[in-house]
């Protein structure tokens, strides 16, 4: 028997949750967990940890693009069945993880991996680039300012290079986010790619009485640029509102709650660069990524402008940075004035904070470098 | 054969990076639908604009999330993705799996969706994307019958918690974050399935400050494991490391000339307190000064262990941007024993405080790091019962703008002026 639309709530099972991790432990993580004693990265992609018990477990890590299909899984599953007794598992930033319990086992393992084309690169680990964090965009989501699946493609195959070496200052964690609700990890990334509009909302009069709660539409600005007003429409008055334009920095947040206030632009979306955060604590605090380049356009289907955006900063940064320095260690020690000279980005009144907290990140002092900016 | 010209998206096909393109592809040779996924993707390069209308309500009958509705702004063009709702599954902890596992599931999928996925979405659900709404339900009837498996969360309630891969397979994990993240996952099954706060609401838990899920800036409570005694040294191991047999960092600089590993520079100069030293050839550490930050463990994995006294610092309220601005999660308490010896329930007391709370209190859409701004970070800890300490603020306010309450200052605050004019004449 299966679903019977007729008696939806009989034979209905609820409330299962996911299921229970340890019946997939591959049985070298069930025999050691809480007994590791060390690891050791043997080449990129390649990872050993050694348990008190004098096991081994040899990691083989290899980038996926996340978005993914039934075939795509089942050819994971053929690898893991074939190479790890069919255990695997995924990383917290979307890459894939084939586990085996010799080290004899490690270099099979890689040939069939490197017989599958260009569908499992191994890599991503160490003082490299692993994958890129990202979002739905033009995919899936309806509020997009940018796509997420290409823009990643085109980066990384650019930078394909630092996620198979290990020849960085320390990690690069890039992440990307097709507008500003930033799903996923823009707002503490080393390299941030985020999805900007740049026009304010229309207003859909004729419709927006029937799909809108005008208060949630005004209570979902950040600047109180949504206002109440009224329209005519087919000669009858109507409740709707108005923005004040002045007023708009076109975050979309209206958009969210109020289906009448659409805002995407093929001109005005694109895309701003923000650097230097990160999540660890490692010597220092966590920190937030800071915009750098507020516009790049949307060029489709290989975003050229963002991709040499991006790989320009990597590149000063690798030159630059001191051993076990995140990117945003980096810019802070050199100063961002040096930041933008060494990157050769060209400072812009968009990267002064004007949002009600903006008096803490101007210079409240006379230490600074003299730059190319002063003329 | 496509059905669609793809004339951009087949640029997308070059390149050493896997290929999303060329993946929909092969699947559309099996699923004619992922064509039109192709289709209209081809479309919102060529307009640059998105083509899924806005929102969508669908879901399972007893649950108030878990599926996210979508459209094609185009159905007549692309009728293989008019319906395109994506359904979020619950994923185990840590993202261990069977193939037994994941190809059950993905049969399923074949059989009731469009053949793509997201492995995995940023909260950490494995994301099914796309299918129709006559579908929903008996996927759901099959996912749970035959699979044993279940919806994970949207809307205004407890999301999918996440953690960190933990002690299955990381020597740093001072707590077991795969049994609490299943735990908290199955103890809080009806605030996951039936929305019932002022907005989302997310857990995260990471066993070290290395944080590799990301729990404090990705969580609105985020468990971050730690210790409370000393870092564990092997002095024969730091001999090693100095004399260059081990490599530093467990390797992962090793595809560049650093030069030779220097202790005082790489690991005692770096430290951020300045609380490690050399004694002759005895790495010292003065504990009682260390804030853990995982730099010299890091550096030194095969001679440095996290301290035996081990537990997790909780902090409250990381958020993105919207409205107020993107936050951080704030610590309140210090440290906690994260222990399955208790079910966890030093750890459930303090979420239910910050619930019983934020329900009241929250307004429509607010997170809670927002209302913790609203009110004030002194009022949330009053409400939690938790005193101030030192620990709780990265330094002391710096303008005078201090609230008192009435009954903490001598005689209170009803005056009267003309005994204050008998003193001090106008
Ligand atoms: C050197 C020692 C380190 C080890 C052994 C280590 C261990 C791990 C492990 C086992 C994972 C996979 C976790 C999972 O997917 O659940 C991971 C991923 C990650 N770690 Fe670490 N970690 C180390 C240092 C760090 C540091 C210092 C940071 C941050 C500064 C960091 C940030 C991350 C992030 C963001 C991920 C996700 C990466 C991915 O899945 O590709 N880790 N780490
Ligand atoms: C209709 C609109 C939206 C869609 C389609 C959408 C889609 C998604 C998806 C698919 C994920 C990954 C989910 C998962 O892994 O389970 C996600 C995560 C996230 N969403 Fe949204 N989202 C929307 C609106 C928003 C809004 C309004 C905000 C904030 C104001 C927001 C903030 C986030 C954040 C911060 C995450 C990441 C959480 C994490 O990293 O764990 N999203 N969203
Ligand atoms: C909450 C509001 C106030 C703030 C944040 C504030 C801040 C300051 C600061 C920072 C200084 C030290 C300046 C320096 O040494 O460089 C100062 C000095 C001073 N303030 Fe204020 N002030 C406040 C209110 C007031 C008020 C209401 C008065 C008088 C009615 C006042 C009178 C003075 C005087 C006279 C000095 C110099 C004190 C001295 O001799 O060193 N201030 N104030
Ligand atoms: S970042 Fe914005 S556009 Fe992208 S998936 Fe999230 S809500 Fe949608
Ligand atoms: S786009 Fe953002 S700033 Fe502009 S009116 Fe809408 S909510 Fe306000
Ligand atoms: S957060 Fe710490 S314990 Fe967890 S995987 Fe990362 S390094 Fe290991
Ligand atoms: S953990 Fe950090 S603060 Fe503590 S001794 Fe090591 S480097 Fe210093």
């Amino acid at each position: 028997m299966g679903y019977d639309p007729t008696k939806p709530m009989e034979g209905r099972i609820s409330d299962l949750g996911p299921p229970n991790y340890e019946q997939f432990f591959p049985p070298v993580i069930k025999a050691n967990k809480g007994k590791w004693l060390w690891h050791e990265i043997l080449q990129p992609g390649v990872l050993v940890h050694k348990s008190e018990t004098g096991d081994e477990v040899y990691t083989v890590r290899c980038g996926t693009c996340r978005l993914v299909s039934v075939e795509y899984i089942r050819e994971v599953c053929d690898i893991a069945d074939k190479h790890c007794d069919g255990f695997l598992r995924f990383t917290t930033r979307n890459n894939v993880e084939f586990m085996v319990d010799s080290k004899e086992k490690v270099q099979p393992l890689l040939d069939t991996l490197a017989g599958l084309g260009n569908r499992f690169p191994v890599g991503g680990t160490g003082a490299g680039l692993t994958n890129i964090v990202h979002t739905q965009g033009w995919v899936h989501c309806h509020t997009p300012a940018t796509d997420a699946s290409g823009v990643v493609k085109a980066v990384m195959d650019e930078l394909f290079e630092y996620f198979t070496s290990m020849k960085l200052p320390a990690q690069v964690r890039i992440a990307l986010a097709c507008c500003l609700n930033m799903c996923g990890a823009v707002h503490a990334s080393d390299i941030a790619i985020l999805g900007i509009h740049r026009k304010p909302p229309m207003i859909d009069h004729s419709r927006i009485t029937g799909v809108c709660e005008l208060p949630l539409a005004i209570a979902s600005c950040p600047l109180g640029a949504v206002k109440p007003a009224k329209a005519e429409v087919d000669g009858k008055e109507i409740k709707t509102v108005k923005v004040n334009v002045e007023r708009c920095m076109f975050c979309g947040n209206c958009y969210t709650m109020c289906p009448a206030m659409p805002l995407a632009d093929p001109e005005g979306d694109g895309i701003a660069i923000l650097v230097g955060g990160k999540v660890s604590n490692r010597i220092s605090a966590p920190k937030f990524s800071k915009l750098v380049i507020p516009f790049l356009p949307n060029t489709t289907p290989r975003w050229p402008e963002t991709v040499q955006a991006v790989k320009q900063i990597l590149e000063a940064y690798a030159a630059d940075a001191k051993k076990y320095e995140r990117v945003g260690e980096w810019a802070e020690r050199i100063g961002w004035e040096k930041f933008f000279e060494k990157c050769d980005i060209p400072f812009t009144m968009k990267s002064i904070d004007d949002y009600r907290l903006a008096y803490d990140t101007w210079r409240t002092t006379t230490q600074f470098k003299y730059t190319s900016h002063i003329k | 054969m496509a059905k669609h010209e793809t004339p951009l998206l087949d640029q997308l096909e070059s390149g050493p990076w896997p290929s999303f393109v060329s993946d929909l592809k092969r699947q559309a040779e099996k699923k004619p639908e992922c064509w039109d996924i192709l289709g209209i993707l081809e479309l919102s390069y060529k307009d640059r604009i998105t083509h899924w209308k806005h929102g969508g309500i669908v879901g399972v009958f007893g649950y108030g999330g878990g599926i996210v509705g979508r459209y094609a702004d185009v159905p007549k063009l692309f009728p293989g993705v008019e319906h395109f709702h994506t359904i979020r599954v619950a994923q185990p902890s840590s993202k261990y799996y069977s193939t037994a596992n994941l190809r059950q599931l993905m049969d399923l999928w074949e059989k009731h969706g469009s053949g793509m996925t997201n492995f995995h979405g940023s909260t950490g659900d494995i994301i099914l994307l796309g299918t129709r709404t006559e579908n929903l339900e008996p996927f759901f009837w099959d996912l749970t019958h035959d699979m044993g498996q279940d919806l994970g969360g949207s809307g205004s309630n407890l999301r999918t918690p996440a953690n960190c891969v933990g002690q299955s397979r990381c020597e740093w994990s001072c707590y077991d974050t795969e049994e609490v993240c299943y735990h908290l996952t199955m103890h809080y099954q009806d605030e996951i399935h039936r929305p019932a706060f002022p907005y989302k609401f997310k857990f995260k838990f990471s066993g070290c400050p290395n944080d590799c899920v990301a729990a404090i800036a990705r969580s609105d409570v985020s468990v971050i494991g730690t210790w409370r005694d000393n870092i564990r040294i092997d002095q024969a191991a730091v001999k090693e490391y100095v004399a260059g047999n081990y490599p530093p960092n467990g390797g992962a600089h090793s595809g560049r000339d650093w030069g030779k590993f220097d202790l005082q520079k790489e690991v005692i100069d770096l430290c951020p307190t300045e609380c490690m030293w050399m004694e002759g050839d005895e790495l010292k550490i003065d504990d009682k000064e260390c804030t853990r930050c995982m730099h010299c463990i890091n550096v030194m994995p095969r001679a440095l262990r996290p301290g035996a006294d081990q537990g997790a610092s909780v902090c409250v309220g990381a958020k993105a941007p919207i409205l107020d601005g993107a936050q951080f999660s704030t610590l309140i308490v210090p440290f906690m024993k994260v222990s399955k010896d208790n079910e966890f329930e030093e750890l459930i007391e303090f979420i239910e405080g910050i619930w019983d709370w934020w329900m009241e209190v929250g307004k429509n859409r607010e997170r809670v790091g927002e209302t913790m701004q609203r009110v004030g970070l002194p009022t949330f800890l009053q409400v939690m019962g938790i005193d101030p300490i030192p620990q709780h603020v990265k330094e002391p306010r710096s303008n005078p703008y201090v609230f008192w309450k009435e009954e903490e200052v001598e005689g209170g605050f009803e005056r009267d002026i003309v005994e204050f004019r008998a003193k001090h004449a106008a």
